[in-house]
């Protein structure tokens, strides 16, 4: 069994309320920073920790918090990235529904390391009962004296405030959420300068994912050097996965940084194997975003390693023959898939995602969809393989926030791997018409 | 600090922006921009027409970056080397940029009033390749007024913001604003009965293409039938110094002066836009120096009907113009 | 309810919640509270944002009403025209198609007799397609209301279509199903 840190209560009945939170250790972690630590240790420890953001980029979230502006006389602030949209990914939710107050301890612990007084909760519009659940555990914890004045008498004070956003992926980019926070349109801003020296209200701010800051609490409760040791080199401690697709068993598990891609898909620890008995086609690994590997890269690298669910291993082979952990959305595709349907609705996606701001991503995600929604529907060309590889290119590294790029990749990968199967769809177009990406019997499927 | 750009050093401020330096350098360096606007704060960044490739950081840190950068947006740092022209991975993400802007615009050059000073034609002309490869369907919306004296032709709009910077950093009272999302996102509004005020038609004038445009232009006619002028009154309200386009006695249209970079010098109220279409309104200084983007440069002018960039844009294979 | 007949003005409990929301951000910062009280708007004035509804919000919070039309049309929640009693929002992205969903929208329009993006002509249901609700391991999933209905499968929309559609039904609630 590998090692819970984040999730191991949570099957324990009533973890979601204060008491039983409490009496399973819950905010001893604050007390031991709070009384023992101050600030610029709890920054040491998540340094040391090697923690690296789970929102998607994994940049070292301690080395972050360590670029935050200090100027005289202005509030810092944290943001929790609560937006969770990416394709593939439900991990936040699941953590924030089962153990809310895990979330509420590792922000007051994160505001205490950067010196907040005030924290605000972004979460997606469509998560619109975990507004009540957040407010529900700020609202115990506030009233158990962990939020609000002079915390344990340590004269930090701390106010954490959910938002919530209504139906936009792209307020996940932390400058567009902080827009959105501000109350306007979810446009990125461009860059620099960064959040950590004008974010909220033009103030020093730092955004985290949900899980980054709630892995801080089991950092400061084993010590930095404790969790480095979970997991596998630059890939510490363990990792929320949100797994779907035609698995066995799909769900959100917390793995070991390191556990083998074929063991997380086929262990019945974990997904189970692949429904149905069929067979494995292609796993997006990371959530919607990141490259497509097919079945002859998703056990092995190109070299013959094993694969491994690391940053590193991910990775290896770069996009030609690699891809990304990125946010833990784990898709899990078998041989029934239409990659070529999967790559339209992924870039229809992006195209209705798309802020609008700048010229590349505004015009060119949805000329990709187009394109792909011909090919799909028995109406493409073959010199509209190449066009699709030329736009994602142009489209890519050429756009003020990283959607562009997110929009590119999975339709270049998509090319760049099943290019056989674009063609057959042009060839046979009366051969794939209508066909659905999977077609359940209906008479089979239990109430 | 000193930054070199395709070759040419120059010494500028810190704080001096890649495009604002190339600029002072002028000539062939100059990156083209179509939603920079250097009296407008927060303009830029969005078009992406400007980008340029940092090939040396600076002194203290001299790797390149990675990414190109857009250069309206990106400051200088002491010892940076950038390559704009001299850069075929600029001049192909550009052409990929202005294709992206072409896509869902009209290929209607030949009837729009702007042609003839229409940034966008001359980016098409100068960094577009010949033949689109769009073969879908092209946005398209109604015509709308912005008020009595605005006319938006969405369909044209490359959505700069620009006219939306102006409204709220010129004008006391924004009413208009970029509404919806994505490729669906236009400039619009849902006050019916917008208000005039002061400002508002400098709106016009920042426009890089012909989506907003003046309804009191009474000449329906092609911009280079009409001689530019320069001419001012004393006004209460703003600098009073125009360009006034006229023929014989008639002034059909007045706007703000622009200089070598399509900029406008000073903004003008709307009285003297709207409201002054007299030549003995006016005090005539001379005829008005001629823009870069106006067709009548390059003695477009006796050309008449014939304009030449965008001949260059074909759909297809089909040739846009006969 | 129409917004046109009645006078637009949040209830005593809304314009508490209002002004406890804008307490949340500092002085003058009250646009802040934007987008949480577009969604009490929205659920007070009938399921949708008219133009004077709009108008009403940017009073309440200080704004030009251009600031609120603008933030109105960019995000997707807000919806632009008026809606069903029930509004069923069918996720369509890649894992979900994986998990079938696309036959059961077939199945579901069908049974109302409308396509995504339709009401049906006695106001009770209207159907959408939307991206990635976060759902993606529990497809086909749809949400309804304030809650996300997941597994769903042609017996569960059969229920969901007999229950939901009754005069009275709350979409603030979790219906068993
Ligand atoms: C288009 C786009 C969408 C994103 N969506 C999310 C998201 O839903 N949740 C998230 O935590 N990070 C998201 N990110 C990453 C954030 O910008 C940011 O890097 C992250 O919140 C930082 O937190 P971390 O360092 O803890 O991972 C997104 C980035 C982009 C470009
Ligand atoms: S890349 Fe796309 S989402 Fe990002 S700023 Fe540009 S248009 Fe908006
Ligand atoms: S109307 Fe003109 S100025 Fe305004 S955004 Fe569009 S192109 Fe720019
Ligand atoms: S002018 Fe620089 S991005 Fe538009
Ligand atoms: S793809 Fe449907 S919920 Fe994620």
């Amino acid at each position: 069994m590998g090692r819970k840190l984040l999730l191991e209560h949570e099957h324990v009945p009533g973890i979601d309320g204060y008491e039983v939170y409490r009496s399973k250790g819950g905010y001893q972690a604050v007390e031991k920073a709070l009384k023992s630590m101050g600030p610029e240790a709890v920054v040491e420890e998540v340094k040391t920790s090697g923690l690296r953001g789970r929102g998607g980029a994994g940049f070292p979230t301690g080395m972050k918090w360590s670029f935050i502006a200090k100027p005289e006389g202005k509030p810092r602030y944290l943001v929790c990235n609560a937006d969770e949209s990416e394709p593939g990914t439900f991990k936040d939710r699941y953590l924030m529904e089962k153990i809310p107050h895990l979330l509420v301890e590792g922000l007051i612990l994160s505001s205490f390391a950067l010196g907040a007084n005030t924290a605000y909760i972004y979460i997606r519009g469509e998560y619109k009962w975990l507004v009540d659940v957040m407010e529900k555990a700020i609202g115990e914890a506030k009233h158990n004296g962990w939020i609000g004045k002079n915390i344990l008498n340590s004269g930090f004070n701390l106010e954490i405030y959910v938002n919530n956003g209504a139906g936009a992926y792209i307020c996940g980019e932390e400058t567009a959420l902080i827009e959105s926070l501000e109350g306007k349109r979810g446009n990125p801003r461009i860059k620099p300068p960064f959040p950590a020296v004008s974010g909220l209200y033009n103030c020093p701010t730092v955004v985290n994912n949900v899980e980054s800051i709630a892995a801080v609490v089991p950092i400061i409760n084993l010590g930095g050097a404790e969790y480095a040791k979970i997991g596998l080199g630059k890939s510490t401690g363990t990792k929320l996965i949100s797994a779907c697709g035609h698995l066995k068993k799909p769900g959100v598990y917390e793995i070991e940084l390191g556990v083998s891609v074929e063991e997380f898909i086929n262990s019945e620890e974990y997904c189970g194997g692949i429904r149905d008995g069929h067979r494995l086609k292609a796993l997006i690994p990371g959530g919607s975003s990141v490259p497509v590997l097919p079945y002859h890269l998703i056990y092995k690298t190109a070299n013959g390693d094993q694969r491994l669910m690391t940053y590193e291993s991910l990775a290896d082979g770069g996009f030609a023959t690699g891809s990304m952990l990125g946010s833990g959305g784990f898709i899990a595709m078998d041989e029934t898939t239409c990659i070529v349907r999967n790559t339209w609705s992924f870039a229809r996606f992006y195209h209705h995602e798309s802020c609008g701001q700048c010229s590349p991503c505004r015009e060119g995600t949805g000329w990709m969809e187009k394109v792909l929604h011909r090919i799909e529907h028995g109406h493409g060309n073959m010199h509209d393989i190449d066009l699709l590889v030329d736009v994602a290119k142009k489209i890519e590294g050429n756009t003020i926030c990283p959607l562009g790029d997110a929009a590119a990749w999975p339709v270049a990968a998509a090319i760049r791997h099943f290019r056989e199967e674009f063609e057959y769809h042009i060839k046979y177009p009366e051969k794939v018409k209508g066909i659905y990406a999977h077609l359940p019997d209906y008479s089979a499927v239990p109430v | 600090m000193k930054v070199t750009i395709d070759g040419h050093t120059i010494e500028v401020e810190p704080g001096t922006t890649i495009l604002q330096a190339a600029r002072m350098i002028g000539g062939d360096v100059v990156p083209p921009a179509m939603c920079y606007y250097s009296k407008l704060k927060d303009s830029g960044g969005k078009c992406r027409t400007c980008i340029v490739e940092v090939s040396k950081g600076s002194e203290k840190d001299p790797r390149p970056m990675p990414k190109l950068v857009a250069s309206c947006r990106t400051t200088v740092m002491d010892g940076m080397e950038v390559k704009n022209f001299t850069s075929e991975r600029v001049l192909e993400a550009r052409r990929g940029v202005v294709e992206f802007l072409l896509i869902n615009h009209p290929l209607d050059c030949p009837v729009c009033d702007q042609a003839g000073e229409c940034h966008l034609q001359d980016l098409a002309y100068e960094h577009g390749s010949a033949k689109t490869r769009y073969e879908e369907e092209r946005r398209k919306y109604d015509m709308v007024d912005i008020g009595d004296k605005i006319k938006l032709h969405m369909t044209r709009c490359i959505l700069c913001y620009r006219c939306v910077f102006t409204a709220d950093q010129i004008t006391d009272k924004r009413v208009h604003g970029v509404l919806h999302r994505g490729d669906s996102a236009e400039i619009g509004t849902y006050i019916e009965k917008a208000i005039e005020n002061d400002f508002s038609g400098n709106v016009i004038d920042v426009c890089p293409v012909g989506a907003l445009t003046d309804k009191t232009f009474r000449f329906k006619s092609r911009v280079w039938f009409v001689k530019p002028m320069l001419a001012s009154r004393s006004c209460d309200k703003c600098c009073g110094k125009v360009v006034l386009w006229t023929s014989g006695k008639d002034v059909h249209r007045v706007t703000a002066r622009k200089d070598q970079f399509g900029e406008v010098e000073e903004f003008i109220c709307n009285t003297c836009r709207f409201d002054k279409k007299h030549l003995n309104d006016w005090t005539i200084e001379g005829p008005a120096p001629i823009e870069k983007q106006s067709v009548i440069s390059a003695n477009k002018y006796k050309q008449g009907l014939k304009v030449t960039a965008p001949q260059k844009i074909e759909y297809g294979n089909r040739p846009l113009l006969g | 309810m129409s917004t046109t007949e009645k006078e637009i003005k949040f209830s005593e409990a809304t314009m508490a919640r209002v002004h406890e929301l804008i307490s949340h951000y500092p002085e003058g910062r009250q646009k802040s509270a934007l987008l949480p009280v577009l969604h009490l708007a929205q659920n007070e004035f009938g399921g949708w944002l008219s133009v004077p509804v709009m108008d009403y919000v940017a009073s309440v919070l200080q704004l030009e009403p251009i600031e609120v039309y603008e933030v109105a049309t960019f995000y997707t929640m807000y919806n632009q025209e008026p809606v069903g009693q029930c509004m069923i929002e069918f996720c369509q992205t890649g894992p979900c198609l994986c998990g079938g969903v696309e036959p059961l929208i077939e199945y579901t329009e069908n049974k109302l007799g409308i396509k995504l993006g339709e009401t049906t002509p006695d106001g009770k249901f209207t159907l959408k397609g939307v991206e990635c609700l976060g759902a993606c391991g529990y497809a086909p999933m749809a949400q309804i209301g304030k809650y996300y209905y997941e597994h769903l499968t042609p017996a569960k929309i059969d229920r969901i279509i007999e229950e939901f559609g009754k005069p009275g039904w709350d979409p603030h609630k979790k219906h068993e199903i």
